[in-house]
């Protein structure tokens, strides 16, 4: 110790200290950094930001500004995360058609690999809800169905009807039906409450009654066919009336005018 | 044996002034005779003359559709649990497993999925009962819009129209009782109803629920009313409604040969009962056919009544759905009085719903009133012949469908993609302005129709033919209608309106007229002055046209 410390005062002292403490750091960066895989994730990362970004400096930034921070014609995007721009793109409700009360679903014409672009663009404005895994939104358990409708119908039948048919709001505004929508899409509209919806965070409902409530509609809307027949739209007591009206009385008057114009005519002989 | 036993009956009646029975069937009648009197019933009544026209087949319908009910509802009972006792469901329907719900619920769910044909014998009894709903407001609207509700018919039309409300009401309690998520909303919906009811609705709910909502009662007290009650005040309200169409005899409509005498057609046995015993098997085959392809009330899919749940697209069954609609526009008014809340906007609603129907029921009366007439009428009038009539009941069922609108204006929004607050807008305004269009345009089209005839019976029908006079003038050829047709379009009696009693009495002193009598003039002449129909042609006018003299 006595030859360290009569050294201390050494001209290149500084330096050996500097070089030292340059090595520790290194040498436990070396130790502790995640391994190549992870060093290319990021570079991959980077790149589908940059890809990401370009693609919505053409699609998006017109409404939403050039770095997303929003514009009087759409909202800003820091922090709604990937799976907003996954759902929102994904379902082809953006880019928006036109303004209106609501934008619809539409056909989407993004493929998913730059729909993750964009997403990660977002996702890197500010932490959001992130994209699901399919572990996350794929039931395995037969039970989730049962609990997933009674979750659906607390939380969801009031607006979306019972089998998910969807049904009006306010002002033209609605509750679009979920027939066929995909199950990573209706657990993001979950986690991000697009539009009209509430959002349904981990924090008020746990990721399993998402899966849940996912088994629910799938099975409703797609698995299931329909014991009694013609749905007539899964719509309740008023097309049925509709039905009952056209086809069941209709036919019955056609039916009695038919009878009362055959009959037996008195012979004249 | 045989032999013996004959011998000894044909020796116990010597003194029978009847020739011993033919055969077994005659003996077998003539038992059923001395007990019951069937042949003089059988001679009164099986030779019955029925007019045809497919509109009198309407009152068929209603009856056949009420059979299939009963009988439908019959075979749900014997597997139906009407108790509010929680289970866990078990059963064979994978969405619903694990789920608690009530006993009613499950043993439908069991009926849809576990009874043999239970699914099927569900969906007939429901959609036998909207057909039979609406059957009878077709009916109802066939026996006004013709006029046959007039003398004798007056205590026939109130039957029919209670038969209508019963139906109605009883529908309500049989959407009720299978507790799923939608009929528990209709209970729920009933009882905000009861609450808004000033001084008496919390009493009122607390004794019919037996406590708080939901409470454990409601359906097996549903369940009784809905079985019993009123099946049972329905029956016998139908006896009597036939009972009366056979003491009345059937209306008909105007033809030669047909007075308010006689009754032209054919007779009971056989060829209505074949047709009516045909209609039925017809009716009951395409309820049938339906059923088995349309679901109705998939209460499956509502799941179990939660007073937490409720689902959109919350309507009631047709029928009611007027009721719906006027809850659904009316604005919510509150007021508070006293320390209590007047809840407005469900009161007024409650109290105009009962109106509606009571309007259309009284109507008779008040026709009665306003013409004065006290004699028997059983030819039916054409419904262009009573233009206010008409018109009237034209804005009833305007009135009727734009509450309809306004009970499904959720559905109207979403699948015609407007804005749910502009249709409940257009209700409000329509609820008082298209009655009052429609009532316009069906009088003018009705005296438009009436000129029409005047001019076939005066002129005859256009024959599409062109004749060029010499002259060069051309004219279309009109061709002289049969002495039928003629005798169809001018049968109709024009009632003139009535007058003022004289203002003076016969010492010249004014004479109070009074009140009614002022309004009852007045109405009268609304109903057929000048401006509510056009004479008809007189016998002279058509000699005066036909005899050559004119230039067609």
């Amino acid at each position: 110790m006595k030859k360290l410390s009569a050294r201390r005062r050494h001209p290149l002292a500084a330096l050996v200290v500097l070089l030292l403490a340059l090595a520790a750091t290194g040498g436990l960066y070396a130790a502790f950094a995640p391994a190549d895989k992870a060093q290319a994730d990021v570079a991959a990362q980077s790149l589908a930001i940059d890809e990401g970004k370009k693609l919505f400096a053409v699609g998006c930034s017109s409404c939403h500004g050039l770095n997303g921070q929003g514009s009087s014609d759409g909202p800003s995007l820091v922090g709604v995360g990937s799976a907003s721009v996954d759902f929102q793109v994904g379902t082809g409700r953006m880019p928006a058609q036109q303004p209106g009360a609501q934008v619809p679903r539409k056909k989407n014409i993004y493929s998913q690999a730059e729909i993750d672009q964009l997403a990660a663009f977002v996702a890197s404005l500010g932490p959001g809800p992130v994209t699901p895994t399919k572990e996350q939104y794929t039931s395995t358990n037969p039970d989730d169905i049962s609990k997933g409708g009674e979750l659906f119908r607390t939380n969801c039948a009031q607006c979306h009807n019972f089998a998910g048919q969807g049904g009006a709001l306010t002002k033209g505004k609605y509750a679009p039906a979920l027939e066929g929508v995909d199950a990573k899409h209706i657990y993001e509209a979950m986690q991000t409450g697009p539009q009209q919806m509430p959002s349904f965070p981990d924090t008020t409902m746990p990721e399993e009654q998402k899966k849940q409530i996912v088994a629910f509609v799938r099975h409703t809307t797609n698995d299931e066919p329909n014991p009694g027949g013609l749905t007539l739209g899964s719509l309740g007591p008023v097309t049925e009336g509709l039905f009952g009206w056209i086809f069941g009385l209709g036919t019955l008057i056609a039916v009695a005018i038919w009878v009362a114009a055959h009959t037996t005519k008195a012979k004249k002989s | 044996m045989s032999s013996a036993s004959s011998t000894t009956s044909g020796a116990a009646k010597p003194a029978s002034t009847r020739a011993k029975p033919a055969n077994k069937w005659e003996a077998a009648a003539d038992w059923t005779d001395g007990r019951l009197g069937i042949y003089s019933l059988a001679k009164a009544n099986l030779r019955k003359i029925f007019p045809d026209h497919w509109s009198f087949m309407l009152g068929e319908i209603c009856l056949y559709t009420f059979v299939i009910i009963i009988l439908t509802g019959v075979y749900l009972t014997l597997f139906f649990k009407p108790s509010m006792a929680e289970v866990v469901y078990n059963g064979s329907y994978v969405p619903l497993k694990g789920i608690g719900m009530s006993e009613a619920y499950a043993s439908t769910v069991d009926i849809s999925f576990e009874v043999r044909g239970g699914l099927l014998i569900r969906q007939i009894h429901h959609w036998a009962a909207l057909v039979f709903v609406a059957a009878m407001l077709v009916h109802m609207m066939r026996v006004f819009f013709t006029g046959a509700f007039r003398k004798p018919r007056e205590i026939n039309w109130v039957f029919g129209f209670l038969l209508l409300v019963l139906g109605m009401f009883d529908g309500f309690f049989g959407y009720s009782l299978p507790d799923d998520l939608l009929s528990g909303t209709g209970i729920r919906f009933m009882e905000g109803a009861i609450l808004a009811v000033p001084l008496v609705g919390t009493y009122v709910q607390m004794f019919l629920f037996g406590g708080e909502f939901p409470g454990h009662d409601i359906v097996p007290r549903f369940f009784t009313i809905h079985v019993l009650l009123i099946p049972g005040i329905m029956l016998g309200l139908l006896v009597a409604h036939l009972i009366l169409v056979f003491y009345h005899k059937h209306t008909q409509w105007a033809g030669p040969g047909k007075t308010e005498k006689n009754v032209v057609g054919m007779p009971l046995m056989p060829v209505y009962m074949a047709k009516a015993g045909g209609f039925f098997f017809l009716v009951f085959g395409l309820i049938a056919a339906i059923s088995a392809i349309a679901t109705i009330n998939p209460i499956w899919a509502y799941g179990p009544y939660r007073p937490d749940q409720v689902s959109t697209d919350a309507q009631p069954d047709w029928y009611m759905g007027f009721s719906e609609g006027l809850i659904r526009v009316m604005p919510g008014w509150e007021v508070g009085l006293w320390g209590h809340t007047l809840n407005l906007g469900v009161f007024i609603p409650l109290m105009i719903f009962p109106l509606v129907l009571v309007s259309i029921a009284v109507y008779p009366f008040i026709e009665g009133w306003i013409t004065g007439d006290k004699r028997e009428h059983h030819i039916l009038d054409r419904p262009r012949n009573a233009p206010v009539r008409t018109a009237l009941g034209a804005a009833w069922i305007s009135l009727y469908l734009v509450l309809l609108v306004g009970g499904g204006n959720d559905l109207f929004a979403t699948h015609l993609h407007l804005s749910i607050n502009s249709i409940t807008y257009f209700v409000r305004v329509g609820f008082f302005a298209v009655p009052v269009i429609t009532f316009i345009i069906t009088k003018r089209w009705c005296l438009g129709l009436q000129r029409r005839d005047k001019e076939k019976v005066l002129h005859g029908r256009e024959t599409g033919v062109i004749k060029r006079l010499p002259h060069g003038e051309f004219v279309e050829v009109h061709a002289q209608l049969p002495q039928k047709d003629l005798y169809k379009l001018t049968a109709h009696e024009q009632i003139q309106p009535v007058e003022l009693p004289a203002q003076t009495d016969e010492n010249g002193v004014a004479a109070k007229s009074g009140l009614l009598n002022r309004t009852r003039a007045k109405l009268s002449r609304g109903f057929y002055g000048g401006g509510s129909q056009i004479p008809k042609p007189t016998s002279e006018e058509h000699h005066e046209i036909t005899s050559g003299h004119g230039h067609h």
